[in-house]
């Protein structure tokens, strides 16, 4: 959104401009590749339907994560690059999510409709909890477009602000699910989660953004910096 | 209903993998070498560890209960020099899981909370010496070296499936012996009602006993008719050798008709008892583990269902069967018993 400004030719100076959104493909490509290099070499354990399990879960989880640490990044420290790359961080979580419960239906159960009914949501509420977050993401992922952000403008704002609860069921399905002995890291992202979620309300960030620019000559662009629309940024009266 | 079956070898996307045809082929391979390495002392015993479906038929006791000779310090039914198993499938005609997925895929909560971790982590894990306490209510108590073990029962290949609590399965070609063959031996007094069985503890080579996950050591228990049931067994081996560390070597519980965890590893003591013993995971979660455990599809566990349950190494799931398929032999023990009040 904010890179299309002319960019010197040299590759020194692309690289500059780019890095994070090369290292933020290459990265979120991983764990995929890992998996299907490893799906053809048959070396996904004794139990490939778990490990694509746990794999993509926690692929999605993390993504998701990082997804929502661009904004609180930039209210921190100000630095605002990683913001750029929220949408595909975005779209890859919900790629991992899509594969996730693909591997959950296909592979664990066979298509078996009635078995995924009786068996697998009636009796693991934790499985309705990871779909209701995979609708919400689907929704964001359609409307992920430019054209989506025109055609519904400040209504797209409000949808897209439903990736904090989706963030919070996804908490909620990988909590649910752990065995007692298991739950500690669940926990840890849960925290995590609820750190970046308390960065952004309003009190809190403006104390936070105030004193960083207190402590700091007016060198860039200090004049808060309005946060682009998109996944992250509750609507703004101001705006 | 009873109809539906788990996706078929030819439509599985797992079908026959390299290890599974190395497995399937083992078995003729090993025979022969068998033959030709041991012939002179196997010959007279070898349709014990052959004999097809031992386990679902009581063995009369008479002569044929004698243990037979060791080779090279081992029963032969744990002597095999490569993975070996009589028969390629279980009495409902599954095929036996591999040598390799049976050893990669461990519960074994001293050693790592992880499916993997246990086969890594077991490695340096001590089995010799290895003794095991009989005591409590018995007119004979006595300690059992390992050793004693393999010459004072007869060892034999039992071919279960093994149903854990977390809806997977297996089934495995275990090598041992009947658990109430050593009861017997120790003679349990009238007022003895339960078996209680207690795992090693060695902080040291078991690195999870140093975190409060279960309160360690482990111990499961049974009801003495349950552990005289010519089900149970106390496994020494499986796959024709010695057990692999992460299995639960040098010795275990094996109630195939019960979930998993009640099929304790690593034992280093058996009690008789008055009272009923609680259970390691009963002790974290009543609510969800109780001491009988059988398998059972009508009852579910609080966080998943228990009618389905899937196969390492397949796609898809099958039914789980009313006491893991060992209905006829077992479901007497429960009558009159309420299974779901007695989860």
């Amino acid at each position: 959104m904010t890179n299309k400004q002319p960019v010197g030719t040299s590759k020194k100076n692309w690289l500059r401009e780019n890095w994070l959104r090369v290292l933020t493909h290459v990265g979120a490509w991983l764990p995929g590749m890992w998996l299907a290099w490893n799906w053809f070499h048959n070396n996904l354990g004794a139990d490939p339907v778990t490990t694509l399990n746990n794999v993509t879960g926690r692929a999605a989880m993390v993504l998701l994560l990082l997804c929502l640490a661009a904004t609180p990044l930039y209210i921190v420290t100000g630095w605002r690059q990683g913001l750029a790359v929220r949408r595909a961080l975005g779209l890859y979580a919900f790629a991992y999510a899509a594969l996730h419960f693909a591997n959950f239906i296909v592979l664990d159960y066979g298509l078996d409709l009635q078995f995924i009914l009786d068996d697998g949501i009636q009796t693991k509420p934790y499985i309705l909890v990871g779909l209701t977050a995979l609708l919400a993401l689907s929704a964001l992922a359609i409307t992920s477009t430019k054209g989506w952000q025109k055609r519904l403008r400040r209504q797209w704002t409000r949808l897209h602000a439903l990736i904090y609860p989706a963030g919070v069921l996804v908490m909620l399905h990988f909590f649910w699910q752990a065995k007692a002995a298991e739950k500690i890291e669940p926990l840890l992202y849960a925290a995590l989660l609820g750190l970046l979620l308390l960065v952004r309300v309003t009190p809190l960030r403006k104390a936070i953004v105030g004193r960083r620019q207190r402590g700091k000559t007016p060198k860039r662009s200090t004049i808060a910096a309005p946060e682009p629309a998109a996944l992250t940024t509750p609507p703004q009266p101001t705006e | 209903m009873n109809q539906r079956k788990p996706l078929s070898h030819e439509t599985m996307l797992f079908t026959m993998n390299r290890r599974q045809f190395l497995v399937r082929a083992v078995p003729i391979a090993a025979g022969a070498l068998l033959l030709a390495a041991c012939s002179p002392d196997a010959a007279p015993t070898a349709p014990q560890a052959v004999s097809a479906r031992p386990t679902l038929t009581p063995i009369p006791s008479g002569a044929s209960d004698a243990p037979a000779a060791l080779v090279n310090g081992l029963p032969p039914a744990l002597a095999h020099a490569e993975p070996y198993a009589s028969v390629n499938t279980d009495e409902l005609g599954d095929a036996l899981n591999t040598f390799e997925q049976i050893t990669t895929y461990n519960n074994y909560y001293e050693f790592s909370t992880d499916k993997e971790g246990p086969a890594k982590l077991a490695q340096n894990f001590q089995t010799t010496p290895w003794n095991v306490e009989v005591s409590g209510l018995v007119n004979k108590p006595r300690t059992f070296s390992l050793a004693e073990l393999y010459t004072l029962f007869k060892h034999d290949e039992y071919i279960y499936r093994l149903r854990c609590v977390e809806a997977w399965s297996e089934v495995i070609p275990w090598a041992g012996f009947h658990l109430g063959a050593l009861l017997k031996m120790v003679e349990p007094q009238p007022q003895a009602k339960f078996v209680k069985f207690t795992s090693v503890l060695r902080k040291d080579q078991m690195p999870n006993q140093n975190l409060p996950i279960l309160s360690w050591p482990y111990v499961e228990g049974l009801r003495v008719d349950e552990a005289l049931n010519n089900l149970t067994i106390l496994a020494t081996g499986m796959y024709g050798k010695p057990l692999t560390n992460q299995q639960g070597a040098p010795v275990r519980l094996v109630v195939p008709w019960k979930y998993g965890f009640k099929s304790i590893k690593a034992i280093v003591k058996i009690e008789l008892t008055d009272q009923m013993p609680v259970s390691a995971w009963t002790d974290a979660a009543p609510d969800e583990y109780g001491f009988y455990a059988n398998v059972n599809p009508a009852v579910n566990h609080p966080r998943w269902s228990q009618a389905t349950e899937r196969r390492i190494g397949q796609t898809g799931r099958r039914r789980t069967l009313p006491f893991n398929g060992y209905e006829d032999q077992v479901a007497s023990l429960y009558n009159g018993l309420d299974l779901r009040e007695n989860y």
